[in-house]
């Protein structure tokens, strides 16, 4: 019998709330950094609703500081947001039933976050609310970015030097990427996969990471033609992910 | 130095939002009308979670700053005890408590020696 959405509402929130401490200072950089850049309140704030992808954020605020072609900062925007179409495709089978509106909703919704915090889920305990669970993680985390994003462009990003509140991000998805990890096939997936983007970490755009990411699972498949598929995921008992 | 930004550059924020849009529901409405999931996509897909995890993390512990440092490199020493705790509990809050403790620690150790 699958949850009622309540609880799986509430076991999405619990699954989010240890990693909304990190996204906080990224937040108020995003505040911050739109206001040293010489965008209003206002300008910062719609960033954060209308694009609300941190990364993208941070590189159109530079591109505007710097006085670059409109279009410019779009196309960057978005080629940095292109490995959002991966997370898509993942989590798409998942939502397949939901009415559009509800669709739409999640897609406005979808990070790195709550993107991986639900796909672990969905598969460890295949009875969970696939809507209900999945607003639990990614609502929060919209709100959080929101309020921050304007503490940010008011008081500044001011985080203590010596408590680096941004590692909690990383730490999020190696929580994930340990379980992630089933056999040879995806064992090899993460390695080619972290790899790549390792080598590619300072190339602009984001391209190492997406590079990466697709060498990774390109890599999975011939992996999974040489050694076999991994067994398919925990039986649906496991601990769930992201238990607080 | 560039005058400041005016509010055209609303006009950027709105197309890039929108184009952000679609790539994230890019796929979510795209099977819909591919009648479901491709099997050869679908086997795919089974992997881009352990790819895309590592491809996020790796960097972020190897490469903090942007050159790979293995000695000396206090977010690779957390994260690798962070990634003993994940392995060991398999929880996320465990993992980013120890990961976060071990990192300051790190940073404070390195303060005094």
């Amino acid at each position: 019998m699958s949850e009622s959405p309540r609880d799986a509402f509430l076991a999405g929130i619990r699954a989010v709330a240890p990693i909304i401490v990190g996204i906080v200072p990224f937040g108020l950089v995003a505040g911050a950094a739109a206001v040293n850049a010489g965008l209003t309140l206002l300008d910062a704030v719609g960033l954060s609703v209308v694009v609300f992808a941190g990364a993208s954020q941070l590189a159109a605020i530079g591109l505007f500081g710097d006085g670059a072609p409109l279009a410019l900062v779009v196309v960057t925007v978005l080629v940095i947001n292109l490995r959002m179409v991966m997370y898509s495709a993942s989590i798409a089978p998942e939502l397949l039933d939901e009415p559009r509106r509800w669709r739409t909703l999640e897609a406005y919704l979808l990070t790195d976050q709550a993107y991986a915090l639900s796909v672990t889920r969905f598969e460890r305990a295949p009875g969970t609310s696939r809507r209900w669970f999945y607003l639990g993680v990614a609502a929060p985390l919209w709100v959080v970015w929101q309020v921050c994003t304007v503490v940010g462009a008011v008081v500044g990003a001011r985080v203590p030097p010596w408590l680096p509140l941004d590692f909690a991000v990383p730490l999020t998805f190696l929580a994930l990427l340990v379980p992630a990890i089933e056999g040879r096939a995806t064992g090899i997936a993460a390695l080619v996969g972290g790899g790549l983007a390792t080598v590619g970490t300072g190339l602009p755009l984001e391209a190492g990471l997406m590079a990466g990411a697709l060498a990774g699972v390109l890599a999975g498949l011939v992996a999974e033609r040489v050694v076999g598929p991994d067994a398919v995921g925990r039986d649906g008992d496991g601990p769930g992910g992201g238990h607080a | 130095m560039s005058p400041p930004p005016g509010p055209q550059v609303w006009l950027a924020i709105v197309a890039a939002g929108l184009g952000t849009f679609l790539i994230r529901a890019s796929f979510l409405f795209l099977f819909e009308r591919m009648g479901g999931v491709p099997p050869r996509l679908e086997r795919a897909l089974a992997y881009v979670p352990a790819a895309v995890l590592a491809a996020l993390v790796v960097p972020a512990l190897v490469a903090p700053d942007g050159t790979a440092t293995v000695l000396g490199n206090d977010r690779l020493l957390a994260g690798a005890l962070a990634a003993l705790v994940a392995w060991r509990t398999e929880s996320v809050l465990a993992t980013i408590v120890v990961g976060m403790v071990a990192l300051v620690a790190l940073g404070a150790a390195g303060t005094f020696v």
